[in-house]
């Protein structure tokens, strides 16, 4: 190393780690967590395409859609009891979110520390689904709560009457902020699940360089087929169409 | 042509360091980006000021040794090393912001030159193949699929040179680790040492503090070598494999 570079204390030498195996080796290693979050988000993903079809039942009128919110709680009769499975997806359902947010959150910090320096020149990053990630994924988990004390709970809708999810429907598109919420955060999801469906598949390494083409477009059709899917709800609603 | 640089100045790793900016004439189209540098540290030299010291060896775009991000762009506006980059890519009277690579990793050592070692104690952990020493081995005696010979050696491109850490929002070293993994993996010489292989690179990788994946793509199009993106979906799947086979 020529002399004006070369540092007057030698580098340590320490000798290379080995890796830790089992579950903490796992959960310790950054790819180990991406997993959790591709596989988390897979789950989540699965879940909304589902989500999103039930919501189109609304187009079909009161009975049939409140006919399907009930069968959502009689499913799996009669193995299961009154609201079993309800409750099983529920609670897979907070598995995943747990995971997704606790691995994003310690995979966060550590990005963050492994740049702290930012270049003097700036310029934009990677496409705005991906540099929007951390935050819309904050914006999501805040609408998750606010979804559920709308139309779960039923605590922040005034007009709501328990066991009629149509009316409650309506009744939430039909304020400004209840609109308001839901598109940004249909936003949202199409824009995080744009590039987090191509991004698990990279990290559970079905991705290659033939099927990149065929990633990229499912995870645009996926983004959008949700957003206008989820859309279409309050749109009808706002346009008379539903009501 | 006269150019305007501004180039990070740091006296050593424990002092601040800050960009300063020189006026630079008479600089040639043909010129190589280092000739630039050293037409301005040749003037720094005789007005008694300390030089600009920055990474370079062999000139010929091979060593990985070069390493400036210039104008924001790790190795600059060319898919190329710094070495390979002529002063044609600018233009008379352009100011050019020429930088270290940026990472927690990556100390800076002295204005533009950064502590690399990390990579090499990757390499240590196991980009390596253990064999008998002695003469050369038939070479037909191990059948290698043209498939498997052409990965191999797409991703043997990679001379280490770091602009894969330097253009990452995340300062992530996985362009790197999975080019050297997938490199030796792929090929029955490497198969021996295939699982703990990639789960020591990568364990060593997250030990030397570089962040992780996010996908962004920023280090697959900085790479002067063209180390494809999808390399590193491709040591996602080596290490989920090691993990399942590493029970014995």
């Amino acid at each position: 190393m020529a002399l004006a570079t070369r540092q007057d204390t030698p580098p340590t030498r320490k000798p290379p780690v080995r890796h830790t195996s089992g579950l903490r080796g796992f959960w310790g290693s950054t790819v180990g967590k991406k997993t959790v979050m591709a596989v988390s988000g897979l789950i989540m993903l699965g879940y909304l395409v589902a989500h999103m079809i039930g919501n189109l039942k609304i187009f079909f009128g009161t009975d049939e859609f409140n006919g399907y919110a009930h069968w959502l709680r009689t499913m799996g009769d009669p193995v299961l009891h009154y609201e079993w499975a309800l409750w099983i997806v529920r609670v897979l359902l907070l598995a995943a979110v747990v995971g997704h947010g606790v691995a994003a959150y310690q995979l966060s910090r550590r990005d963050i520390r492994a740049r702290p320096v930012k270049y003097a020149h700036k310029r934009k990053r990677a496409s705005y689904a991906t540099r929007t990630m951390r935050w819309g994924g904050i914006i999501l988990a805040l609408f998750i709560v606010w979804h559920l004390l709308d139309l779960t709970t039923l605590t922040v809708n005034e007009n709501a009457q328990h066991g009629k999810p149509y009316e409650n429907v309506v009744a939430t598109f039909s304020t400004w902020y209840g609109n308001t919420t839901y598109i940004v955060a249909m936003l949202a999801v199409g824009l995080h699940v744009r590039h987090g469906f191509w991004s698990a598949a990279q990290t559970l390494g079905v991705g290659n360089a033939t099927r990149e083409r065929v990633l990229k477009a499912l995870a645009n059709l996926l983004a959008l087929a949700l957003t206008v899917g989820f859309l279409s709800v309050p749109v009808a609603v706002m346009t008379g169409l539903v009501g | 042509m006269k150019l305007t640089l501004r180039v990070w100045r740091q006296k050593n790793p424990d002092t601040p360091g800050e960009m300063a900016s020189y006026d630079v004439d008479n600089i040639s189209a043909d010129m190589s980006f280092l000739e630039m540098l050293d037409t301005l540290n040749e003037e720094l030299i005789l007005r008694g000021d300390d030089p600009v010291a920055f990474d370079h060896d062999c000139r010929e775009g091979i060593c990985g040794a070069c390493s400036l991000v210039i104008n924001g762009d790790a190795h600059g506006p060319e898919r190329t090393t710094t070495c390979q980059l002529h002063m044609r890519s600018f233009s008379d009277g352009d100011t050019i912001d020429v930088e270290p690579w940026r990472a927690s990793a990556f100390p800076v050592v002295k204005d533009l030159v950064v502590d690399r070692s990390a990579f090499d104690r990757i390499i240590q952990a196991g980009g390596y193949v253990s064999v008998p020493t002695g003469a050369a081995p038939e070479a037909h005696a191990t059948p290698v699929p043209k498939a498997d010979a052409d990965f191999a050696f797409e991703h043997a491109e990679c001379i280490g040179c770091g602009a894969c850490v330097a253009a990452c929002p995340n300062g992530s070293a996985m362009l790197f680790t999975s080019a050297k993994i997938n490199h030796l993996n792929v090929l029955p010489q490497g198969a021996p040492e295939r699982e703990t292989r990639v789960l020591d690179m990568v364990a060593q990788m997250d030990d030397e503090g570089f962040g992780g994946c996010t996908l962004t793509g920023e280090c697959a199009t900085a790479c002067p070598k063209g180390i494809p993106l999808p390399s590193i979906a491709a040591m996602n799947k080596e290490w989920l494999r090691a993990n399942r086979k590493a029970k014995r």
